[in-house]
């Protein structure tokens, strides 16, 4: 009998084995194979597993340079990776993580079902990192068990619905057509890209006129251009912290060997948790469009952010470079203000930036698309800055969220959790209240969803 | 037929594709395949028949193995049209 409550407990406990299950679970509805079942479970814990290694790696690294940084510049720094946080945060929080991305995907195909905003949120990745976010935050601000779990799915079901459906018409504007949704949680940067295009651009001035050279391409190859701006870091911070204070931290090694080393150390962290989450997405999304194509099958997929770049590719590598100079200016103010640096980074710059000069260039033009990024690099930067306290444990890790969402969420529902300390049900209350609010305002006022019910009705 | 689907970090757009694929091929009748992802750091070390890509990493990925270029992912027509000429399989036995 023990040995049977031991085995729950720690199915539960470990979130590798609780998604093996969840999975386990799905491909048994589904009708699958006996050996795509046994396959598809041992994959998710497996992926599980892997990204809990690449965890390993990349923590190893960031601990070197978090002190170089200090040393050289006499400022905390970190650089906002997503793969780094949710993988930092599985290693306390796993669970509590896999269970409200699972619930939180159920809540999608709810909220989908009864409300207009009929989305399928298929990013997988980005479900997965918000629900680790939100485990986090809520964690901190003192919810544990069935309330976490609840206040965070409901809040990440609502979420997968509620953001594609605030850039919808942006992204109407961007592919020409009303298929796809945008699914991706950099959504708030968007919609201000996309609104500041519309009040001061001029769509026909469009970016796409210019080509870029194809040297630069290089860039999409996100692992290479990591590791080239990690080395860059490391480098500067190796130098200005001067031999002596670099030689300290390496326990003797070269600064240039050691600036290399650890730089791909991190980058090579980052493939590992890539492989790891790719992995589990392989088994997880398949099986959740497969239940939602039954449930709501007239949604409109929401999908990840490259989806726009091949509508203005010139517009993506303008975002990505506005966007990053809207960071490094961020990072000048905050380090003579004295807050926490926030080191531009990469990722998120590319892919929110990009993602924001194509929905500006889409409203607004060459202005729209230049603005937007400018105005979205600056957001992610602070917006990462503030994000910090209300991680908690977790906000010295010296990385953090780099997308919009993540972090105005997080600052949201940590600031709300500060104000109410000590009142779980007071903090969920509010929170789903909030929620609610929205679901319901938005469903009212929905413009997007009344045309499209009298088009299938005409 | 070993089909690599290939994006920039191998999550989101190429899953998305392998299950556009899958989805295509299912429905042109084709049973003998397999699809993997992967990004476009570590596609090349992988062995595979054919890689489906979108049009900005096609030409990072020109050599021996033919490259299919997706430019809508939700397209089922260009999907099913061009995933049905590589397996040189026919939609309704008509013209292409």
């Amino acid at each position: 009998m023990s040995f049977l409550i031991s085995f729950v407990t720690d199915v539960l406990a470990v979130p590798a084995v609780l998604l093996g299950l969840a999975a386990f679970v799905g491909l048994i509805a589904a009708k699958k194979s006996t050996s795509e079942v046994i396959s598809g479970t041992l994959k998710s814990v497996l992926g599980f597993v892997i990204l809990g290694a690449g965890a390993g790696v990349l923590v190893g690294a960031l601990n070197n340079m978090g002190p170089l940084l200090e040393a050289g510049f006499g400022v905390k720094g970190v650089v906002p990776n997503n793969e780094a946080i949710t993988a930092i945060a599985q290693k306390t929080l796993g669970s509590q993580t896999a269970l409200i991305m699972i619930f939180g995907f159920l809540a999608n195909i709810l909220f989908a079902r009864i409300t207009p905003f009929k989305y399928i949120f298929l990013t997988g990745h980005h479900t997965f990192y918000m629900a680790a976010l939100l485990s986090a935050t809520l964690g901190t601000a003192g919810l544990e068990g069935w309330i976490l779990i609840a206040t965070g799915s409901l809040i990440l079901g609502g979420l997968m619905v509620l953001m594609p459906a605030l850039v919808s018409p942006y992204m109407d504007q961007v592919t020409g057509s009303s298929d796809i949704a945008l699914g991706h949680f950099g959504t708030l940067g968007y919609w201000l890209s996309g609104t500041v295009g519309k009040l001061i651009g001029n769509k026909e001035d469009s970016l796409e006129k210019y080509q870029f050279p194809k040297s630069l391409s290089f860039f999409r190859d996100s692992l290479l251009s990591t590791s080239i701006v990690m080395l860059l870091i490391f480098l500067i911070c190796a130098i200005a912290a001067g031999n002596e204070a670099t030689l300290k931290l390496s326990g003797g090694q070269n600064m240039i060997v050691f600036s290399l080393l650890q730089a791909l150390t991190f980058a090579g962290g980052v493939a590992v948790v890539l492989y790891g989450v790719r992995m589990i997405l392989g088994e997880i999304v398949p099986a959740f469009k497969g239940i939602s194509d039954k449930i709501v099958p007239n949604a409109k997929p929401a999908l990840d952010c490259p989806i726009t770049f091949p509508y203005a590719p010139t517009s993506v590598l303008v975002g990505f470079i506005v966007s990053f100079l809207g960071g490094v200016i961020s990072m000048l103010i905050m380090g003579l203000v004295g807050l926490t640096v926030i080191v531009p980074g990469l990722i998120p710059h590319f892919f929110v930036g990009g993602t924001a000069g194509v929905i500006g260039n889409a409203t607004g033009g060459k202005r729209g698309a230049i603005a937007g990024s400018f105005l979205n690099g600056i957001l992610i930067s602070f917006g990462a800055a503030f994000l910090l306290p209300t991680l908690g444990a977790l906000g010295f890790q010296n990385t953090t969220y780099g997308d919009a969402d993540f972090q105005v969420v997080g600052i949201i529902a940590g600031g709300v959790g500060n104000a109410m300390k000590g009142s779980a049900f007071g903090i969920a209350g509010v929170l789903l209240g909030l929620l609610a609010a929205v679901l319901i305002v938005g469903s009212l006022t929905n413009k997007s969803g009344k045309a499209g019910a009298a088009k299938k009705a005409a | 037929m070993k089909i690599l689907a290939v994006c920039g970090m191998g999550l989101g757009s190429s899953l998305l594709l392998r299950m556009q694929i899958e989805a295509a091929l299912k429905e042109l009748g084709v049973t003998d395949f397999s699809v993997e992802v992967a990004d476009i750091s570590t596609a090349k070390a992988i062995d595979a028949d054919l890689i489906v890509t979108s049009p900005q990493f096609a030409p990072m990925l020109t050599g021996k193995v033919p490259v299919i270029t997706i430019i809508n992912y939700v397209n089922k027509q260009e999907m099913r049209q061009k995933m049905g000429a590589a397996f040189g399989v026919l939609e309704g036995g008509g013209s292409v």
